[in-house]
């Protein structure tokens, strides 16, 4: 199998894999890396998003040779305990979640909009979450999370 | 002369697993661990459980390490359902650690020579005059746990509590956000294996023959398990066995399946099979001639889990012993139908809890956990885990059950209501592992020996009912008669869903009282507060009311409509305000809730709660219906049932009427019916026409204009 070379969560990776296998498959299994869910396998979730450049993008819809040559960040390259990212910080304040499985692809959905537009109104980050699916209903919360981080990182 | 009052009763949970031992422990280095046997399922019950006894203990929250359900070691406290954790965890650990302080003060009044009602203890530390000082981690050893508890221990009146009543932050929530494994799906164990199982694209198909040959050539493969028309694959990674399961796919011969009713008639198929009728309440009154009757049907249709996780589980075999890992809502339930299947001692089986994604009822976490369990019989002593698809989850999972509710209301000269006949017709809302001779799990009815399909049954009115929950008005009419009509017939797979039949009942009720007061042109919250003699449910309704600032002058395109239920009579009250902008499609603006759930342990879990509660019970409404033709569940994705999205979801306004004094009640369940009937008043009011078959959508309102014009 072909070695495929990308950065992941700002280290250089190669991984040997098969062209045609979903980036979501390779971090889950021969990576380890269980951050990015796995919600239906079709795109239609977001349970699996990862950022690639400024974009949240279906990991599970994401072929490895696509991935090829990208910077690919999960949410456990957004931030750590003792350095979390502003949205995790504010993901806590807000109490954001109920059962929380859908959280890590909503991080990251958030990130890549703030890359974009770090101020944000509260339409662009409803938006910006509509690919994300939440059955717990937590969206409200999640929305308030995203606009404290925003002014959290435009006053730091 | 007063009666002597009752002999103190020692809480349910608490009677039924009374060892002291078995809740609580004080381990090494200032660390206590709590052992519930309700479980984590998203609603935030494990931090509200470590404030209970925080409070009673006198220790920091931080010291506490809640303990997952296990078979092992929990106690059983059978279910995580019916909003009655707090209920049932709470009041026994409440009971328990208060025993548990009492004994340790005694430990250390002998310790120290000082009388106990001298003690006070300060996150642990037990201090008195003098400065003396000892904690509990210094007595663990002196002070033995292992004995039941008594009744008559009395837990801290509601005014010395700290932590409960306070909205403490939730102690899964930093792993959650920071992507710690806590999840079943991200738990890997050593030499862990993956499982996919074959299952029919046609309701009630059976597998009669199967070409393995394209599956056994998958690279990664290790076994395909076939134990009569159950059959699946177990390879190294879940990659290889999505293969392999593609190559059995295709290698599959099926029976012809068992027809499904018509989706655009349930009405029609739910009132014309056999069923057990069951008369729930009557209310007799001097009979007054009525002066007219309103008849009226409402319907819900089947509603689906869809938790954003596909149910997923792990087995392991040790001889004729299985270790197994579930996001099942009751693991000693669990092990009851595995034994059955198994054909082994309970003793055999150790069902343990890990958390899943959100869980709104019976959903496929139990069949998941037998099909691991079968599929790690081909793996040695190997770990197995088998995870479903998207689309098993939204085809072979149970559903919420379809409804049909007829309610007839005589009316007097007047428009006042002198009597109400409220039936129902439904499959049963319960058909749960554990508690019957035979499994309910899926793939008891596929193996060799095929146990049947478990039709659905009703628990009791005493436990709340099920498809008859809510069905007894609380209002006071004069006469009514109630009866539910159970389906004896079950085609379309059905079991407890979130409020089970009390959605479809508090949708019907709420919906025909404000067809009423519009009758008499009399406020339909006047109208129900004039039919309310409970004071909590009449507080509920006019809190909302004011919040909402009920009722905002009349704007085209704009509707306001209420909503109220005491959830299964005897739990939370809750009312709901919907505000609806109607046009081509409905869409809810904003909700306005008033909850009494009496003390709430977390206020801003209960509001997380009633928050999340309104926005399903919001998409359920406006979205869901669970869609099939007469051969197969169509609606196996998100593309064919879709869920409400961020941009459509209201804004939602929760107010608490905090009464530390009375003992709590849980929330999960209290918002959706209240709401749903809110949301279909508001599109009258709105709309000038009343839909009452949910769900409620463009295709539904024109019908329903039609119907009116």
């Amino acid at each position: 199998m072909p070695v495929i070379e990308f950065q992941l969560n700002g280290a250089a990776m190669a991984v040997d894999a098969d062209p045609d296998q979903m980036l979501l498959d390779v971090l889950r299994g021969q990576l380890g890396i269980t951050g990015a869910h796995f919600g239906c396998g079709a795109g239609e979730c977001g349970a699996c998003h990862v950022m690639a450049g400024d974009r949240a993008v279906a990991s599970c819809d994401m072929p490895m040779w696509s991935v090829a040559g990208k910077d690919i960040v999960t949410v456990e390259g957004l931030g750590t305990v003792e350095h979390p990212h502003p949205l995790q910080r504010a993901f806590i304040s807000e109490q954001a979640m109920q059962c929380g499985y859908c959280v890590p692809g909503i991080l990251i959905s958030a990130a890549a909009l703030l890359k974009r537009n770090p101020s944000p109104t509260e339409a662009e980050v409803k938006a910006a979450l509509d690919r994300n699916l939440c059955r717990c209903g937590s969206h409200n919360r999640m929305v308030r999370a995203v606009l404290r981080a925003a002014s959290e990182m435009a006053t730091s | 002369m007063s009666a002597p009052s009752p002999a103190p009763k020692l809480p349910v949970s608490l009677a039924a697993n009374p060892r002291l031992s078995s809740w609580a422990k004080f381990t090494g280095e200032g660390r206590v661990t709590i052992s519930p046997g309700k479980v984590e399922i998203g609603q935030g019950i494990v931090t509200a459980l470590a404030q209970i006894a925080a409070d009673e203990l006198d220790v920091d929250i931080s010291r506490i390490e809640m303990i997952r359900a296990s078979t092992a070691a929990s106690p059983n406290e059978g279910v995580t359902s019916g909003s009655l954790s707090i209920q049932q965890s709470g009041r026994a650990l409440r009971h328990a650690c208060a025993e548990v302080r009492q004994h340790f003060l005694a430990a250390a009044s002998e310790r120290l020579g000082i009388d106990a009602s001298l003690l006070a203890i300060d996150d642990g530390t037990i201090s008195g005059p003098g400065n003396v000082r000892t904690s509990y981690w210094e007595l663990a050893g002196d002070v033995s746990l292992d004995h039941d508890a008594t009744a008559g221990t009395v837990a801290k009146s509601a005014a010395k509590r700290t932590v409960a009543g306070h909205s403490v932050q939730r102690v899964d929530v930093p792993d959650k956000v920071f992507a710690r494994p806590r999840f079943i799906h991200d738990c890997p164990l050593p030499g862990l294996l993956h499982g996919r199982v074959l299952r029919p694209d046609v309701s009630g198909a059976k597998l009669i023959a199967l070409n393995e040959a394209g599956a056994q050539a998958v690279s990664g493969l290790v076994a395909i398990v076939r134990d009569g028309g159950f059959a699946g694959v177990v390879a190294d990674s879940e990659a290889a066995a999505e293969t392999a399961l593609k190559a059995m796919r295709k290698g599959a011969t099926w029976s012809a399946g068992e027809p499904l009713p018509d989706e655009d008639d349930l009405a029609g198929f739910l009132r014309s099979q056999p069923v057990e009728t069951t008369v729930i309440e009557t209310r007799t009154a001097a009979t007054q001639k009525a002066a007219r009757t309103l008849r009226r049907q409402y319907t819900r249709p089947y509603v689906a889990h869809a938790s954003i996780a596909p149910s997923c589980a792990m087995a392991q075999w040790h001889g004729d012993r299985v270790r197994v890992w579930t996001h099942s809502q009751g693991v000693y339930l669990l092990r009851a139908d595995l034994a059955i299947v198994l054909e082994l001692p309970a003793e055999n089986i150790v069902v343990e809890h890990m958390e899943g994604a959100g869980c709104y009822g019976h959903n496929a976490a139990d069949d998941v956990a037998l099909d691991a369990v079968l599929l790690a019989k081909g793996a040695g002593d190997r770990p197995v885990r088998v995870q479903w698809s998207r689309r098993d989850e939204m085809f072979h999972a149970p559903f919420g059950a379809a409804m049909a509710i007829e309610i007839e209301a005589d009316l007097d000269k007047a428009d006042e209501i002198t009597g109400w006949r409220h039936a129902i017709w439904s499959n049963g809302h319960a058909a749960r592992p554990g508690r019957a001779a035979q499994p309910a799990l899926l793939a008891a009815t596929e193996i060799a020996n095929p146990y049947p399909r478990m039709i659905s049954s009703n628990p009791p009115a005493a436990n709340g009912g099920g498809g008859d929950r809510n069905s007894v008005p609380l209002y006071d009419f004069a006469a009514w008669t109630i009866t539910s009509h159970r389906l004896l017939t079950m085609p379309v797979r059905t079991s407890a869903l979130r409020t089970l039949g009390a959605q479809g009942n508090v949708f019907a009720i709420e919906s025909l009282l404000d067809e009423i007061a519009a009758l008499r042109g009399e406020d339909p919250i006047e109208f129900r507060l004039r039919h309310l003699r409970d004071e909590r449910a009449k507080d509920v309704i006019r809190a909302a009311a004011r919040r909402a600032a009920w009722k905002p002058e009349k704007q085209a395109g704009i509707g306001h409509g209420v909503g109220f239920a005491r959830y299964k009579n005897t739990g939370a009250y809750c009312a709901a305000i919907a505000e609806i902008e109607g046009a081509d499609d409905i869409r809810v603006k904003r909700l306005t809730l008033a909850v009494d759930v009496g003390e709430a342990i977390n206020p801003d879990g209960v509001i997380n709660q009633i928050e999340g509660g309104a926005i399903q019970a919001t998409s359920w409404v406006l979205k869901e219906r669970v869609r099939f033709d007469r051969a197969r569940i169509t609606s196996a994705s998100w593309t064919d049932y879709p869920i409400l999205t961020f941009s459509e979801v209201p804004a939602v306004d929760v107010e608490i009427i905090q009464r530390p004094e009375i003992e709590p009640v849980g929330a999960g369940e209290a918002a959706h019916g209240p709401v749903t009937a809110a949301i279909a008043n508001a599109v009258q009011d709105c709309l000038g026409v009343r839909v009452r078959d949910l769900p409620i959508t463009r295709d539904k309102i024109i019908a329903a204009m039609e119907l009116t014009s």
